[in-house]
């Protein structure tokens, strides 16, 4: 029996000012089920979920909901007619508890809205934690949580609001393989009670577990809806990226050359201790470990965001000393931080002055900055790693997740770094961008680069790198040659079983 | 939707653009028509060199507080600076009978009242507002002590560094256009400049590309402690006196500079030209309203309407801007 559409987009389009975000997108979303949408970055997909959620308003088109015609006019109103959203980017207030963040909005009162019912909010929330399986008081103040525990929370969230319609982008980015089997389960039930969903992934693998149907969505056009069951990893994929990827881990020989980074002995307190490994020129070095492991900790210290209290660096031979992230730009020695929004960018500012920012000596002459020079170089980096931009002074906020990626490996590059440390990588950018970062690791290694890549996704780091070091507990627990390279033969050691 | 359609909606994003990078001068423009059509002799070169006159010495302070207030910082303590680098600069110049000593010691005392906001800015973590709060007290304090609550009087030339002219301009608005190339140089050809936008922009971010944070935070008050010492020297010139309670609440006239001018409270966006423009609708308004015979009490009532009808307008510009968002 044919179900009913809970909500019909029809000829949706929607531009901004230099780019067409959306074109004449149809979708239809039944109840009870799981509707996937798949894309690349930029490819527009969270744009649409702005427009059912009320945030953006389409500049052609009609959102049919429920079998009406409607207009999506805030978030406020999608609220009250029954469409909840989890958002990628975690919105919370880091001082208010758990139960204050769980019913933000929608606060029990005491008589007419006025007093708050106290009592009755963390009753209502404790109750709510229980029935979901979560363990942490009410009056647990948001800032005490894990990024993992925030997530589920959110989910908790949206799905406690008897919302007929749950927006999902990218749930599980930040939680557990525990978690995500909670959450799963929970979308299962939902579809029972009727609820229409709508699972925004870059994660494959789960996409196949969860979706009914599956759309997918490049530079703004619906490519192709089907049943999830017609489509394949393969067939996703090639349509995603309008492009055939034979293999996603572009992985090529490179002669290895001398060791270029020693690390000898390395402590910081009770964060990481004796940690000793060395990496070689041209070499794609591997850091594995679990959540904890000490290994964004050691890479900030060498790095000089972070401190170490004993050991050596030695560098092309030499001992060097890092006592500041400029001491360690000036050696050579270059890190990708994992957290690009934070660290990586300085958002409200251009493309142009984000690449330059850390290279600024290069184009000063007499205290003056050369900006000619400036611009030639900059132009000529983001051409290279094929930034998509309408220019190079457009603030970099406006740019997708892996196009500012780029921009901050732009910007890294341009420093000449003999020594690149990434940290997590391709967190959060899609297989298409993803696999234009491999081919530049690869690139840079060619060029004689040094590179040491963390990662918790195994199958990347067996991908890409020549060795792997494990770390568990902030040691250095094992070291695997090439030949050993397994998904179970990592977690073993990072799991000391 | 329809071609025509489709064409008057560009016109109109093309006049939203233009109102959106230009909206500032466009006020101005607006203020010096209306103010030539009131007043006839508004365009007489006296009454614009004594309108410059009169902004000199608040537009210089604005400079320093734009570059703070890129950097998402600001100094409460300028009015307070500019009394004591000015009194100290007026016995200076008692002292030794040499104007550019006088001038000198001024830069100094703002400069090390710049260097110890600073210091407990970076060293301590302390909120810009609190510290220089404290700073505006112990300089006030200070220039009181030294002068036991009385003016100098009798300065001698000294005053020809507020009423005084090379050849037709005005000693301060010479000092004025100085000060603002200086910021316009070290907002748009030096590291320093990119730096504070940088900070303000995303501290985080800035320190993990290797800027020395500390130093740039500590640097940017030095030179609005400059600044204010230059205009310390400066009004106490035009007065001509040592006064120790001048310049006060002069920062807050400076932040309204600034930020008329597009200067953005969450750091990291502003212009030294934006400031400059900022200041003479200031000016301008001040000028206007004395040529109506605008009662004081009032003018400070539409002042500070003004204010806020300005920063709503640039506000609400700026967040209509429809930005391609991330997808």
């Amino acid at each position: 029996m044919e179900k009913d559409f809970i909500l019909e987009l029809d000829n949706i389009s929607k531009s901004f000012p230099g780019v067409r975000a959306l074109e004449n997108v149809n979708i239809r979303v039944k109840k009870g089920t799981v509707h996937v949408i798949v894309g690349e970055n930029g490819a527009g997909k969270s744009t649409l979920m702005k427009i059912i959620n009320g945030n953006h308003q389409p500049d052609t088109g009609k959102i049919v909901y429920k079998g009406k015609e409607m207009v999506m006019k805030d978030t406020i109103m999608t609220g009250q007619i029954g469409i909840s959203m989890i958002y990628q980017e975690l919105n919370f207030i880091p001082e208010l508890t758990v139960a204050e963040n769980l019913f933000l909005g929608r606060e029990p009162y005491v008589g007419i809205k006025s007093i708050l019912n106290n009592k009755q909010l963390y009753k209502k929330a404790d109750e709510l934690l229980k029935k979901e399986g979560l363990s942490y008081s009410p009056y647990t103040k948001m800032k005490e949580l894990s990024v993992s525990d925030i997530q589920m929370l959110e989910i908790v969230k949206a799905v406690s609001i008897d919302a007929n319609l749950i927006i999902m982008d990218e749930p599980t980015s930040a939680i557990t393989n525990r978690e995500v089997d909670k959450l799963f389960d929970k979308i299962e039930k939902l579809k029972e009670k009727g609820v229409a969903i709508i699972y925004i992934s870059h994660k494959l693998n789960e996409v196949f577990r969860i979706a009914d149907e599956i759309s997918v969505l490049r530079d703004g056009v619906i490519i192709e809806t089907r049943a999830a069951a017609d489509f394949d990893h393969d067939s996703i994929i090639s349509m995603m990226v309008g492009r055939q990827i034979t293999n996603i881990y572009p992985k090529e020989k490179v002669d290895i050359g001398e060791v270029v980074l020693k690390v000898q002995e390395l402590c910081s307190g009770k964060i990481f201790k004796n940690v000793s490994f060395e990496a070689r020129k041209g070499e794609i070095v591997g850091i594995a470990g679990l959540m904890g492991a000490g290994r964004t900790e050691l890479s900030s210290a060498i790095f000089g965001m972070d401190s170490y209290d004993s050991g050596k660096i030695i560098l092309e031979g030499r001992e060097i000393k890092i006592r500041s992230v400029s001491d360690a730009i000036k050696s050579g020695i270059i890190m990708l931080t994992e957290d690009r929004k934070k660290y990586g960018l300085v958002l409200k500012r251009s493309i142009r002055e984000n690449i330059s920012l850390p290279n600024l000596k290069q184009f000063t002459r007499l205290g003056w900055l050369e900006i000619k020079k400036e611009l030639s170089e900059v132009a000529q980096k983001s051409k290279e790693l094929e930034v998509k931009t309408p220019g190079l002074d457009i603030a970099a906020d406006s740019l997708s997740g892996g196009n500012q990626q780029k921009v901050v490996i732009a910007k890294w590059l341009l420093a000449k770094p003999k020594v690149l440390i990434l940290d997590e990588p391709t967190r959060g950018i899609d297989v298409g961008a993803k696999f234009e970062i491999y081919r530049l690791m690869v690139k840079m290694a060619e060029q004689g680069m040094t590179i040491i890549m963390i990662s918790s996704e195994l199958p990347e780091l067996i991908g890409m790198s020549d060795r792997i070091y494990v770390m568990r507990q902030g040691e250095i627990a094992g070291e695997l040659p090439e030949n050993e390279f397994s998904q179970e033969s990592i977690m073993r050691i990072a799991t000391g079983g | 939707m329809k071609s025509d359609e489709k064409a008057a909606a560009t016109k109109i994003s093309v006049i939203e653009t233009i109102i959106k990078k230009y909206g500032i001068y466009l006020v101005l423009l607006v203020m010096i028509i209306i103010s030539a059509i009131i007043s006839p002799n508004f365009f007489d070169s006296k009454n614009l060199l004594n309108i410059a006159r009169q902004i000199s010495v608040t537009t210089i302070i604005a400079f320093g507080q734009t570059l703070l207030i890129i950097c998402g910082m600001i100094d409460l303590s300028s009015g307070s600076v500019v009394a004591l680098s000015g009194v100290l600069g007026v016995s200076v110049y008692m002292a030794t009978g040499s104007l550019l000593f006088a001038i000198l010691v001024g830069i100094l005392i703002g400069a090390v009242t710049g260097i110890i906001s600073g210091f407990f800015v970076t060293k301590y973590k302390m909120p810009p507002f609190i510290v220089t709060m404290a700073m505006q007290l112990v300089a006030r304090g200070a220039v009181y002590l030294y002068t036991g609550g009385q003016p100098i009087y009798q300065i001698g030339d000294f005053k020809k560094l507020g009423q005084g002219s090379i050849g037709f301009m005005p000693i301060p608005v010479f000092f004025m256009i100085l000060v603002a190339v200086c910021s316009w140089v070290i907002l748009n050809r030096m590291r320093l400049g990119r730096y504070l936008y940088a900070i303000g922009g995303n501290e985080d971010a800035s320190r993990a590309s290797g800027i020395h944070v500390g130093s740039v935070k500590i640097l940017a008050f030095v030179i609005s402690g400059v600044f204010a010492g230059v205009a310390g020297v400066l009004l106490m010139g035009r007065l001509n006196a040592g006064l120790p309670q001048a310049g006060i609440n002069y920062e807050f006239d400076a932040i309204t500079a600034a930020i008329i001018g597009g200067t953005s409270f969450t750091g990291g966006i502003g212009t030294a030209a934006g400031t400059l423009v900022g200041a003479f609708i200031m000016g301008i308004l001040n000028n206007i309203l004395n040529l109506m015979n605008v009662q004081s009490y009032v003018q400070q009532i539409l002042k500070g309407v003004i204010i806020v009808a300005a920063v709503a307008i640039d506000i609400s510009t700026k967040t209509r801007k429809s930005k391609p968002v991330k997808m």
